[in-house]
């Protein structure tokens, strides 16, 4: 059902004024389009971001915007937002034209946004944060006991609790979201664009901002959520709008929509997201074993304080937990580029820790890092480079200090079409492929040597649905072959989408490992915040 | 001999050396304080020292009120601080490299105008001894605080008033986020480009000043390249102060003092070599860069240009 060009006044409900802590009080109708985008066009060197597309929300709406990375959907919001002007395309907001050059004038027009990197000096106090950009009732002075009142008042009225006295870079990823949205209702903001706002919560946080959200939306504020998670979209949404390729693809009620079917408009075919395999293989002997592992972090903190897990032939063992509880540097220590302070890791029972990256890797262990970008590829090679980065040297890809460049050729059109990677040529630089093609190429490139051991870091955080799809099925065919693999994820659905069993790590610590088919979101939430359940 | 270095009168006389000696540190790199803290590095600004201190000169010599040199020393200072504000924010060159471009292009042009409109090392009668009323009178600390001219107590001053811009005002405040958070600051509105061109115009004023003070407050004469590297000593006492302006103080007073000491060792044939009295100070900026690692308060997007998108 997609929309045409319509003014719609249904269900006109007049009245009510928004408590926003005496900022702004201004009467609204319910259910009326705050903002309407027509026919909006925003072309990057070589992509069409958005191709004429149509989008409005209304007050007091919940309205989801759904597509794939590269779908156009936070261009679309940046658009409205000032922060790129669009070369085509008409912008009203009560139903009158204006025009958007800058975050000035979008906030001028009540439009506040949420980015999903957040946009905080985390040098400078919470209270410091809200006041910046804004007149001064002394001017040129600060007066920032008057922006703490203000910053008080408001939270309590929305339930959003931040100390403003606090300097950012001490708060937690939760209270950094709630700063965001202090920001915006502090500047008077009658409408906020949430750009992934879910993605960086655990699912208790997640439940509180919903709160916050739901709350908002009964006092007339108009929401824009940004997302590819299906399952909050379907739970919170009042309207979505999918976009895929920079185009419309429709805008629909949400209680007429299954989960399938906006997949299917999402990618524009039917995707198989769920677990394919039969249950219980039958697991192996242990293939990596950590025992005790301490590790520093780049500032020389203790990350790991005594991680101890195994990982079993023919098994998905998942790493669950908030990023930055030393996840990145448990994987960093597997693979062999940090340093271990204490404990030891095995690979098939042979210690590995004192060995260097290239032999642990000839042993057969894979890694796929978290930062694709910058750890695992060489942006400027050529795509067959970096297909045989790791082996270049052995007797298969090169003659004597010759690299054998016809049998590379063939080594990588075969991994290209295997892996399906799209690339107009071997040649190609990598740094022109999309995340998902540059993830298959990795994947290509360490399962192509099949591993006794997996580590993948967030493997399928950015990229596109149709990737992850075929990432989701390589992992459980290369499972079924009896590799052992250790995935580290923030996703939970995905966590209990693969995995046999799951660790939560917490500090550095893992605060319990749990078989899939005996656990919930709600525990394994619980442990990520660092809470035992069973204990409270 | 070096006994005499140790009598209470040297030690006054040493002292009020350091304090009248930092006054052109401490105004060349406030000034550079409120670039970095914007996240500009500016290594020009022992250019727009000498082209301040040839202004201020040149108009003194032709015959002006004293101020007037000053003013004329903040005009061209505002300019180059708008020049290099063009070419490292709106052209977005590398920070470093352009700063060292400011850098020639000053001395080049000091020198230039000095060989064409003056020609010869000529004095001039600078700001005078102004000793403060009743306060200069208390002994010893009354000499050596309180008996200097208006440009060195305009210094000092400059100290609390700088730190009162960056902490208490919004400008000040855009300052900080600008140079930490450029990204943040614009989607609240901030023009972060307006901001650093704020920044650079105010320490492009200041490294004037900081020049104007050498020829017509401290020395009164002008010569080719007569900052001999002093700029590049303001902008690491930057780093040294960790980006605060009371750093900025300490580390100035602390290099004028051994910088005070060194004049005081030849002015009184201690026999030491001059080469290794005149060494100290810089031996002393290289030991005092190389402790000051800790980059805590380091402006996070310090020497990095801001482009909107991405």
């Amino acid at each position: 059902m997609p929309t045409g060009r319509r003014r719609i006044e249904d269900q006109i409900v007049y009245g009510i004024s928004r408590p926003t802590g005496g900022h702004r009080a201004v009467n609204f109708r319910l259910n009326a389009p705050y903002v309407q985008m027509y026919g909006i066009v925003k072309r990057f060197p070589g992509v069409l971001a958005c191709d004429h597309v149509d989008f409005d929300v209304r007050r007091g709406e919940l309205h989801a915007l759904l597509g794939e990375n590269g779908a156009g959907k936070s261009t679309l919001m940046r658009i409205l937002y000032g922060l790129y002007q669009p070369e085509d395309g008409r912008i009203l907001r009560d139903g009158a034209e204006v025009t958007i050059h800058s975050p000035t004038d979008a906030i001028r027009q009540g439009i506040g946004m949420i980015h999903q990197h957040f946009m905080l000096v985390d040098t400078l106090t919470v209270t410091e944060n809200v006041a910046l950009g804004l007149k001064s009732s002394r001017e040129p002075l600060l007066d920032l006991d008057r922006v703490e009142d203000g910053i008080r008042e408001l939270s309590e009225a929305y339930g959003l609790q931040i100390d403003p006295r606090a300097p950012v870079w001490t708060l937690s990823v939760g209270e950094r979201q709630r700063v965001e949205i202090m920001k915006a209702l502090y500047r008077g903001a009658a409408m906020l664009i949430l750009d992934e706002p879910t993605a960086v919560l655990t699912p208790q946080e997640v439940d509180e901002l919903f709160v916050t959200l739901g709350y908002m939306k009964e006092n007339g504020y108009s929401l824009v959520l940004i997302s590819h998670k299906l399952q909050e979209i379907l739970a919170i949404s009042d309207r979505i709008t999918v976009l895929r390729e920079g185009r419309l693809v429709g805008t629909v009620p949400t209680g007429e929509m299954s989960r399938q079917e906006l997949a299917r408009m999402m990618v524009g075919r039917d995707v198989m997201l769920e677990r394919t395999r039969e249950d219980d293989i039958d697991v192996g002997d242990v293939k990596l074993r950590l025992n005790d592992v301490k590790a520093l972090d780049v500032t020389g903190q203790p990350a790991l304080r005594g991680v101890s897990l195994s990982v079993q032939e023919g098994e998905i063992l998942g790493v669950a937990g908030i990023s930055g509880n030393g996840q990145r540097e448990l994987a960093e220590v597997i693979a062999g580029l940090r340093p271990i302070a204490g404990g030891s890791v095995e690979m098939d029972g042979t210690p590995i820790s004192d060995w260097t990256t290239a032999r642990r890797t000839e042993s057969g262990l894979a890694y796929i890092p978290e930062e694709r970008m910058h750890d695992g590829i060489v942006r400027d090679f050529a795509v067959s480079e970096n297909l045989v980065l790791q082996e270049h040297t052995s007797d298969k890809f090169s003659n004597g200090i010759f690299l054998a460049f016809d049998y590379i050729a063939r080594y990588s059109r075969q991994l290209v079409q295997d892996f399906y990677i799209k690339t107009p040529d071997i040649r190609t630089m990598t740094r022109n492929l999309s995340g998902g093609n540059i993830q298959r190429l990795i994947l290509a490139r360490e399962l192509s040597r099949r591993p006794k051991v997996l580590v993948a870091a967030q493997p399928t955080r950015g990229i596109d649905i149709g990737a992850i799809e075929y990432i989701y099925q390589q992992l459980l065919e290369q499972r079924d072959t009896g590799m052992a693999t250790l995935l580290i994820s923030e996703d939970l659905d995905e966590l209990l989408a693969l995995c046999d069993r799951i660790a939560v790590i917490y500090e550095g610590q893992i605060m319990d490992t749990l078989i899939r088919e005996e656990t919930t979101a709600e525990e394994l939430g619980l442990l990520m915040a660092g809470v035992h359940p069973q204990k409270q | 001999m070096i006994d005499e270095l140790f009598t209470i009168s040297t030690l006054i006389g040493i002292l009020h050396s350091c304090v009248r000696l930092a006054t052109p540190y401490l105004f060349a790199s406030l000034g550079e304080t409120f670039g970095q803290r914007s996240g500009v590095l500016n290594l020009g600004v022992d250019g727009i020292m000498l082209m301040g201190a040839f202004f201020g000169f040149y108009v003194v010599f032709e015959g002006h009120n004293l101020w007037v040199g000053v003013l004329a020393a903040i005009a061209i200072g505002v300019m180059m601080g708008l020049l290099k504000a063009f070419v490292s924010v709106t052209m977005q060159s590398l920070q470093g490299i352009s700063g060292i471009g400011l850098y020639l292009f000053g001395l080049g042009l000091s020198s230039l105008l000095f060989k064409t409109l003056i020609g010869s090392v000529e004095g001039v009668s600078g700001f005078r001894q102004l000793p403060i009323p009743l306060l200069a009178d208390i002994p010893g600390i009354g000499h050596i605080l309180f008996n200097h001219n208006a440009l060195v107590y305009l210094a000092y001053l400059m100290v609390p008033a700088s730190w009162f811009v960056i902490n208490r005002t919004t400008l000040g405040l855009k300052i900080r986020a600008v140079g930490h958070n450029p990204e943040a600051a614009d989607t609240l509105g901030v023009s972060v480009n307006g901001v650093r061109y704020t920044t650079l115009m105010i320490g492009g004023a200041l490294a004037a000043v900081a020049g104007a003070s050498l020829s017509i407050g401290l020395q009164n004469v002008f010569q080719e390249n007569m900052t001999n590297g002093l700029g590049f000593i303001a902008v690491a006492l930057v780093y040294f102060g960790s980006w605060r302006t009371v750093g900025v103080l300490g580390g100035a007073l602390l290099f004028s003092l051994v910088n005070a000491l060194q004049l005081w060792v030849q002015a009184l044939d201690i026999p030491v070599p001059s080469e290794v009295a005149v060494m100290m100070p810089y031996i002393m900026t290289i030991v005092v860069l190389a402790f000051t690692a800790r980059q805590i308060q380091r402006p996070a997007a310090l020497a990095r240009s801001y482009e909107r998108g991405e």
